[in-house]
């Protein structure tokens, strides 16, 4: 329960609910102009950043390389897995030089304790999601290995995203933890660990997955939720579709590649036609190989889609932790409407409320007074103890919605800004793959012409 | 020269085929024109079977009338081609679409298959028209024209079964034997269309692969527009630029449907005739070899056997004859038919070239109008990828 104070106490303060970087706060992690306040703060149980003024200055963070390795894991059996390299820059000046100030090696699982903590310890934050563990959505020519370099590569670019993304948010950049993921490698997973995080984890695994239901939701997180459902149902839907669209095209371009071969043999036996097919098949070639680049450069748009559609389940679990929090007030004040009730009969000798107390009372005789009023007592004190519980768990319930309803607008509003860009540049690839198609027959034909 | 005094039953002199293949340069001297078309479903106690309806119009003399209308049914068409090469055994007669799709049991009598057969038979009568000697041929004139009850009783006419037993005999013996000395040009022609039919073949099955393809591409993009649609009634900001992808995806997925109608249309029966047209010309190589190895027997024949040297002599010079104008008729027919070939497979291809041309031109349309759409919207450039 100690753990639970200070989260209760950092969810409590006024977060600075002003955006939070502007449209660019994606490049670099701008942040720090309102970390003023607490410049002044220092103290060794505090999870909010102050060390160094590291926040002050504008940081790059990158995920710049990643490695094979081996080692041995808990079961002291040998295993390969993948490092990644963070490197941590900052810079003085708008355009001044960066200075590489930390840089270390993570590997995935850390990537994934860093996001369990912050889920457990800021319920009411959309965060950002991790890229996803196994390799979905595949057509033919992608491996499912997560060794696969191409994977491994994509995965590296969505680990830099996902820091990006928890820099450029007013709040979690904040968070000591992750500052120290990013700058002490050594030790890191035993002073997650100390936190305690897991145990609440448990809770509110629980509670995300338990169906119960709420009388009075705010209407707002039951559209919420409502939408994150449609919003990860079409994403999936849309990238199974994407998938089989992406292996047909691979294989309407690579079948042209056979023409190449096909019409060189055969214009060694043409004598007119012999230059113009030779010519026609090299194009068929330059046609087959050009689609290589092009779904290259689709699987990264597809991959943004993806951070997407794992955003919803973000959402969605904070709309679970309202309707939870909801949940849990209506019970308590459930709890202590019939204690007052208890109460009231005791002292009005009206029996209204089944008691076993009541019918042991009837069945055995009545109760001594001294007794009735030791009764009255005890409830008296429960019921003013429930009375403060209810007072904070209102206030907890209101804050909870005030913090997390801003959190949803400024996820709203970077979801639209990033999912227009994305459909924007997913307009570009099209345009550049007819242009380059274009090209290709044109050539194609004037050979054939001249055959 | 008067056309109508020659009988395509007799070997014709190698002169009047050169003038032949003269004549038929002129393009505006096409004097019959011939449809295919209207498949018929008829249905009787014993089979099923199509009827196509071939439409004639000619102003030549020898025919009674200028414009014609029968009904033949696929056996007709097989009962042409086998007059054609029995009376010009080393001419390229056109082929036939095959008699039934040997890969995977496709119903005899789906449409598309009754569709690229009444393609290919109007293709196969076309071509008879345009070849300078074929065209004069007395059975195709009576497959044009004679009505059903005439053309069986003219199909009757001609060499008895026996008789065709016995050719067939004797041209099995002499295959066996093989023929001695081929010419030069001969050989080197057979060369060439061993590799042509090779080429060709595979062409054919990397065009039909294509098509595959493509159209179980198309399939899948008939669902990616839908589903942005779908998307986009779950969103407000973003609403209407998903629904400006969705119908962007959409009119891709109809030029895609065009493009493939294209390639059924243009490339592949090409390609597929001139796989056929491969299969015919070794026939007609064999043939030619055939008449030459008959000769080459009976000479054989004359050196060893002393009697009936007369009769074995002027059957020579019969045969010397023969071998002459086959091999002329051949000659000629090859360059014809190659000159066809080269302006076919490249017209074909150009065009199929000129299709994809226009496919990608209709889909950076569409989409270039929906940036277009977006900048005029936002008033401000499209925002840089992300890093």
């Amino acid at each position: 329960m100690e753990q639970a104070a200070p989260a209760l106490e950092r969810l409590l303060q006024p977060a600075p609910l002003e955006p939070l970087g502007h449209p660019d706060a994606g490049l670099e992690a701008a942040v720090g102009e309102e970390a003023e306040g607490a410049q002044d703060e220092e103290g060794p149980g505090d999870r909010t950043m102050t060390e160094n003024n590291f926040w002050l200055k504008k940081i790059e963070i990158s995920v710049s390389e990643a490695e094979k390795r081996t080692g041995r894991n808990a079961m002291n059996m040998q295993e390969t897995y993948t490092a990644y390299l963070v490197e941590t820059r900052s810079v003085e000046h708008n355009d001044g030089p960066s200075v590489l100030t930390d840089s270390l090696w993570r590997r995935y699982s850390e990537f994934e304790l860093l996001r369990n903590y912050l889920l457990v310890y800021y319920p009411h934050i959309v965060v950002p999601p991790l890229p996803e563990k196994r390799a979905e959505f595949i057509w033919h020519k992608l491996s499912a290995d997560n060794m696969d370099p191409d994977f491994v590569e994509r995965r590296r670019i969505g680990l830099e995203n996902f820091l990006l993304r928890v820099a450029s948010h007013p709040i979690l950049c904040r968070d000591r933890i992750f500052y120290l993921f990013l700058t002490q490698e050594g030790n890191w997973k035993e002073i997650v660990n100390e936190t305690g995080f897991q145990l609440k984890a448990d809770s509110r695994l629980k509670a995300l997955n338990a169906t119960f239901r709420v009388k009075n939701p705010d209407k707002r997180f039951t559209e919420l939720k409502h939408y994150s459902d449609e919003l990860q149902s079409v994403i999936s839907h849309l990238l199974r579709v994407r998938a089989r669209v992406a292996d047909r095209l691979y294989g309407v371009y690579k079948v042209h590649g056979n023409y190449g071969r096909v019409f060189s043999e055969w214009s060694a036996i043409e004598k007119e036609m012999g230059d113009g097919l030779q010519s026609a098949g090299h194009h068929m070639d330059v046609y087959a190989s050009s689609i290589d680049d092009i779904l290259e450069d689709e699987e990264h748009y597809a991959d943004q889609l993806k951070e997407y559609l794992f955003y919803a389940e973000a959402l969605r679990a904070v709309c679970r932790k309202h309707e939870l929090m909801q949940y849990d007030l209506e019970m308590a004040a459930q709890d202590l409407a019939s204690k007052k009730q208890q109460c009231e009969e005791l002292s009005t000798g009206t029996v209204r409320t089944f008691s076993l107390k009541g019918m042991t009372t009837k069945l055995f005789g009545q109760e001594t007074p001294e007794q009735r009023e030791a009764r009255i007592k005890v409830l008296e004190e429960q019921i003013s103890e429930g009375e403060q519980q209810l007072k904070s768990k209102n206030l907890e319930g209101r804050e909870f919605v005030k913090n997390a309803w801003a959190d949803i607008e400024r996820f709203k509003e970077q979801k639209n800004r990033d999912l227009k860009e994305a459909l924007i540049s997913y307009a570009v690839m099209q345009i550049s793959m007819c242009k380059k198609g274009i090209q290709v027959w044109t050539n194609a034909k004037e050979c054939f012409s001249k055959m | 020269m008067d056309m109508n005094s020659l009988s395509p039953t007799m070997p014709t002199s190698p002169l009047s085929m050169i003038n032949q293949v003269k004549f038929e340069d002129e393009p505006d001297l096409k004097d019959l024109f011939i449809t295919v078309d209207d498949p018929e479903s008829h249905v009787t106690t014993i089979e099923t079977f199509i009827t196509y309806r071939v439409a004639t119009q000619t102003s030549r003399g020898e025919f009674d009338s200028s414009e014609f209308e029968v009904r033949r049914r696929y056996q007709d068409f097989l009962w042409l081609k086998g007059k054609l090469e029995e009376a010009h055994p080393t001419l390229i007669i056109p082929p036939l679409p095959e008699k039934f799709v040997v890969k995977g049991m496709v119903e005899r009598f789906n449409d598309d298959f009754i569709e690229t057969r009444r393609r290919a038979l109007n293709k196969f009568l076309n071509r008879i028209a345009d070849h300078p000697t074929l065209t004069f041929s007395e059975d195709f004139k009576v497959f044009l024209t004679a009505q059903a009850g005439e053309l069986s009783s003219h199909k009757k006419q001609g060499p008895g079964l026996l008789s065709k037993v016995g050719q067939t005999v004797r041209a099995v013996a002499l295959s066996m034997r093989g023929v001695r000395s081929r010419p030069e040009e001969f050989t080197e022609m057979n060369d060439f269309i061993e590799t042509f039919s090779q080429k060709i073949n595979l062409i054919d099955k990397i065009s039909q692969r294509i098509y595959k393809e493509e159209r179980e591409y198309f399939d899948e993009m008939k669902e990616y527009g839908p589903i942005h649609a779908l998307w986009s009634e779950s969103e407000e900001d973003l609403a209407d630029m998903l629904g400006g992808v969705a119908s962007c995806l959409d009119r891709c997925c109809q030029a895609t449907e065009r493009r493939l109608c294209g390639l059924s249309e243009a490339l592949l029966p090409v390609v597929h005739e001139y796989v056929l047209y491969s299969e015919m010309l070794m026939g007609v190589m064999r043939r030619r070899d055939h008449i030459q190895a008959e000769l080459e027997s009976k000479a054989e024949a004359l050196t060893y056997k002393k009697a009936d040297t007369d009769l074995l002599t002027e059957e020579i010079g019969k045969l010397e004859d023969k071998v002459e104008c086959a091999n002329t008729a051949l000659r000629a027919d090859w360059e014809r038919w190659k000159q066809n070939m080269r302006n076919d497979i490249k017209s074909a291809f150009a065009d199929t070239a000129e299709r994809n041309i226009h496919y990608y031109e209709q889909c950076l349309a569409t989409w270039e109008s929906f940036l277009t759409a977006q900048s005029d919207l936002y008033a401000k450039e499209p925002p840089e990828d992300k890093p």
